[in-house]
């Protein structure tokens, strides 16, 4: 055993906690293979947590891309089914503009029912009783099966069912090496972060689900695969402007796909190629805010007048085919590697390229090769399985409470949020049901919950399993309460260095859409965390009180 | 309808203004949208705590260190001094008390237990002197059970930091206790309604039950008493058998709240007009570049006429002045406000750092009269946040200036 209480030896272990690593992780752990998930930062920290939370139908690449979009119908219909509280069916419309080719339309359909996607064309007049914010000129409209998908809850989902198969999971532990032995991989070296500590760690098997930085993780093997970081910039709205997701009827571009999440609508993407070194830090310009927002209100014209909540941006892992290494012909599709067919490196697997929508099936080839590759034999199960909070217990009575009166708004938030995992939240008794973000109905016991059974170690992890501060207020005044409650945990000064990371990040977002009353919103959040609470770049000094914890 | 000066916007400048005329016996309305910065009070007023990178002890001696074109070096600094004794007394004309002068800081006890340094604060608040040690032996953060927006473990950070030892309990009366029922109720203002009457002797015995327990000194509650008067907080006092202050909340804040209905009486009892929940939303030049007339919302083509009006509209978070993604303006006459072009300019990457767009504001002669292209308008004057050029927030100056803005105005009004 290490430090950590861990065992120090693995038949796999994974490096990257976003949907296809957590995805993995729990395959692994299903198929019976002690397993273990390791993460630099936090679970959906990078292309995860980034992206439109599409559910996509796959109609967006059946013209192009005919095999990636009946992955993705299939995948669609799958996460339905094991994952149905992370998921809106709110169904999708492609619409065609005055400025688009109508043409387009009938080679759409056709390729979509190619590819198993259940497209039907459908009267203009229609498509506007139906989503009433899509622009009233449009010339065309056609309904798929298009839906939402909350990444970070279907990442925690994962996460929580590989724990429950004997999985092991550490966040915020960096690989910083690769541990060789006669030419194969036996492990990896992780640096604890917060002790900065290096814990060498065994296994039979390493699976590289590092995304964009698997780029990087390959590297330490001494193994070069062909990466080329496409950066995507998405712009969140104040409010859900649409209920039904709206994708502009022509070729993929810049900014044709408006997506509603809970609380908010999201318009994206753009595409552009950026240097690898730069993948650590988007920001996003005035340029693509330029563009998302002139295209998106084509789209939907109220865009032009909602407030923008923030910007940001991810990157997709794409991967240029091993016989061009000049990038030109990039797959979409889902990448698995065997480094010992491709590279003699034993021990080792890359699963890269792919999308959110497809996860599952790439944890299903990776797992599958590295079931081969150590001789186990057992079939994949994830495609049958719910996943926890999705096992069939939706309506199941929550709570004392509510076995008399109805649920209440933040009881139903909460239900939408971590589905039958909702009955471990404390409600009711001394403050648990207390408010702490209004905006999206965070309670007291949900934040304790988070703390205790999702790996929160700061406000960005409890943003990501909750949904706190994700509001229009973007958390200018829960962050504070919230703050309050995980200084119990882990410390005064922790929590109110925390709390300036925190802002400091919701910043980030801001100052690419600051004017108007994005800018407001940041004047008023410096005027009460700086102005009333006192809180600027200075030290936070620590005393005797902080000390006793 | 024909006054002697029209006042755009009612928070602490405008109201301070409205008063100070009114007084002289002057007509006066004041439009107001609605809330203020006032509602966000931390429950001091900041004079000047910072220039630079260094914290301010002696604020009239640290102005000598500030710009010459800041608001206060345009007013004169023994100006200043002057102006600053007339606050207490204009409080105190509305029934509210403040501690502190302007001779020296006090601190002031953030929510987060962040000492910062203060001029003048309402009466309700402990505040500590920067040099010597506190009298306080040992205290009691007294919570409501439920209460989220008050923080005693940060506070007792900060009591230690003081050198004061702290234990900690909470309280809970039964109308309090109500608010529960809703989970979003628990709030400052809707907590400060409750507090009057019977309310206040039940917290008292409650108060004075867990501080006998804890033998504490002192009493630190939330400043969650008095939405509408001190009355509450003072029969709180003689009731409970040790000397209590409340600290500050994260907002909105009570006892702001209260200074801008009181503010706001005063200046109705000294025959004000208040018009409130309007908005300016023009106003008409004569043809020598004065203003004649502006144009409400409400009273549509019904103009208000004055001889002189005063801008006291607040900075960006009050709609003084606004931002689009291309240009910064000043929204009521089109005034002269001075921003980079290029909107990468507007900010730093650091939110805690100094933002460029902290400083926005119009651009105004020595006598307070703004620009508008290039021009000086000769009947209006600027004050509190909406001038800009200094950036409140770092130097924690935004009710002094607005204060004193307001008060040098008003003298330079016949």
């Amino acid at each position: 055993m290490n430090k950590k209480g861990y065992p120090k030896s693995y038949d796999v272990i994974i490096i990257g906690a976003g949907a296809t690593g957590a995805g993995t992780a729990r395959d692994c752990a299903m198929r019976g293979l002690s397993t273990l998930l390791v993460e630099r930062f936090d679970f959906t920290a990078g292309a995860t947590g980034r992206n439109h939370g599409l559910l996509h139908s796959g109609a967006r690449y059946a013209v192009t891309d005919g095999e990636s979009a009946s992955e993705c119908i299939k995948e669609n219909m799958i996460l339905r089914r094991i994952a149905a509280h992370c998921v809106e069916e709110t169904g999708g419309l492609f619409v065609t503009l005055p400025e688009d080719d109508l043409d387009y339309q009938k080679l759409f359909i056709e390729s979509c029912q190619k590819a198993g996607i259940d497209a039907k064309a459908l009267d203009p007049a229609e498509a506007i009783a139906m989503e009433p914010a899509v622009n009233k000129d449009i010339i065309g409209a056609v309904t798929v099966p298009d839906g939402a998908v909350d990444p970070f809850r279907l990442t925690t989902a994962n996460v929580i069912d590989a724990r429950r198969h004997g999985a092991d999971v550490l966040t915020y532990h960096e690989v910083v090496g690769l541990k060789m032995s006669n030419g194969r991989v036996t492990g990896v070296e992780v640096q604890d972060r917060s002790t900065g500590d290096i814990i060498a760690i065994e296994s039979r098997l390493v699976i590289n689900a590092g995304g964009i930085w698997g780029h990087g993780i390959a590297a330490k093997a001494g193994i070069r695969i062909n990466m080329f970081p496409a950066k995507g910039a998405l712009l969140i709205f104040g409010h859900r402007v649409n209920n039904v997701v709206i994708n502009r009827c022509r070729k993929p571009a810049d900014a044709d796909i408006l997506v509603p999440g809970d609380t908010i609508s999201l318009i994206g993407t753009t595409s552009s190629r950026v240097p690898y070194d730069s993948v650590d830090n988007m920001d996003v310009t005035q340029e693509e805010v330029d563009v998302l927002l002139r295209e998106g209100i084509k789209i939907a014209p109220s865009l032009a007048y909602t407030r923008i909540l923030r910007a940001y941006a991810g990157v997709r892992p794409l991967i240029a085919s091993d016989n061009d290494p000049s990038g030109r012909s990039i797959s979409r599709g889902i990448v698995c590697l065997d480094h010992a067919t491709r590279d003699g490196v034993e021990g080792f697997i890359t699963i890269s390229g792919g999308k959110l929508m497809t996860y599952r099936l790439m944890a299903q080839w990776a797992t599958d090769l590295a079931c081969k590759k150590l001789g186990v034999d057992a079939v994949c199960l994830t495609a049958e399985k719910p996943l926890p909070g999705s096992d069939g217990a939706k309506d199941r009575k929550q709570t004392a409470k509510s076995h008399i009166i109805e649920l209440s708004t933040d009881q139903k938030a909460a239900l939408g949020r971590h589905g039958s995992l909702a009955e471990e939240i404390k409600f009711g008794d001394d403050i648990d049901d207390s408010l702490v973000c209004e905006c999206e109905q965070v309670s007291v016991g949900e934040i304790k919950y988070a703390i205790d059974k999702l790996h929160v170690n700061n406000l960005v992890n409890l943003r990501r399993r909750t949904r706190l501060g994700m509001g229009t207020c973007q958390g200018g005044i829960c962050a504070c309460r919230a703050s309050a409650i995980m200084a119990k945990r882990f410390g005064n000064v922790a929590a109110l260095g925390d709390l300036r990371s925190f802002v400091n990040e919701r910043w980030k977002g801001m100052r690419p859409v600051g004017w108007g009353q994005t800018l407001v919103e940041a004047d008023f959040a410096a005027w009460i965390y700086e102005g009333v609470g006192g809180l600027d770049a200075g030290d936070l000094k620590s005393t005797k009180n902080d000390a006793l914890k | 309808m024909k006054y002697d000066t029209i006042i755009i916007g009612g928070g602490l400048s405008g109201l301070t203004a409205g008063i100070k005329l009114a007084e002289k016996g002057k007509k006066v309305a004041i439009v107001s949208l609605g809330q203020s910065a006032l509602h966000f009070s931390s429950g001091s007023l900041g004079l000047l705590g910072q220039v630079g990178d260094k914290e301010v002890s002696s604020p009239l001696e640290a102005m000598k260190e500030l710009d010459e074109n800041h608001p206060y070096r345009r007013i004169g600094i023994d100006c200043v001094a002057a102006l600053a004794k007339e606050v207490k007394p204009m409080f105190a004309a509305a029934g509210m008390s403040l501690d502190g002068d302007e001779t020296v800081n006090r601190y002031r006890l953030t929510p987060f237990g962040i000492c910062k340094p203060s001029w003048l604060t309402f009466s309700d608040f402990i505040t500590f002197d920067k040099n010597e040690p506190s009298k306080i032996k040992k205290c009691i953060i007294i919570n409501f059970k439920g209460y989220l927006d008050f923080y005693p473990d940060f506070i007792a950070d900060g009591l230690g930091r003081m050198g004061v030892e702290s234990v900690q309990a909470t309280v809970s009366v039964d109308v309090v206790e109500r608010l529960r029922k809703s989970s979003s109720e628990m709030r400052a203002a809707s907590i400060a309604r409750l507090l009057r009457g019977d309310v206040i002797d039940a917290l008292a015995a409650e108060i004075n039950r867990v501080a006998d327990d804890a033998d504490a000194d002192t009493v630190l509650i939330p400043a969650v008493v008095g939405f509408d008067s001190e009355k509450p907080l003072a029969m709180l006092r003689e009731k409970v058998l040790r000397p209590v202050y409340c600290v500050a909340t994260t907002p909105m804040s009570v006892c702001g709240t209260r200074a801008q209905l009181l503010l706001r009486r005063r200046f109705e009892q000294l025959g004000g007009i208040y018009l409130l929940g309007d908005n300016v939303a023009s106003g008409k030049f004569a043809s020598d570049g004065r203003i004649k007339s502006v144009m409400t919302t409400n009273l549509g083509d019904d103009e208000m006429e004055a001889d002189t009006f005063i801008l006291a509209t607040g900075g960006l978070f009050s709609r003084g002045i606004v931002a689009d993604p291309h240009k910064v303006y000043e929204p009521v006459f089109g005034l002269d406000v001075r921003a980079p072009e290029d909107r990468e300019q507007w900010y730093e990457r650091d939110f805690f750092a100094k933002q460029p767009y902290m400083s926005f504001g119009v651009s105004v002669d020595e006598d307070f009269h703004p620009l508008r292209s290039g021009k000086a308008v000769g009947n209006l004057y600027a004050v509190g946040a909406v001038i800009g050029g200094y950036d409140a927030l770092k130097e924690g100056s935004g009710a002094g200036v607005a204060l004193l803005t307001a008060l040098y105005v008003a003298n330079m009004i016949k």
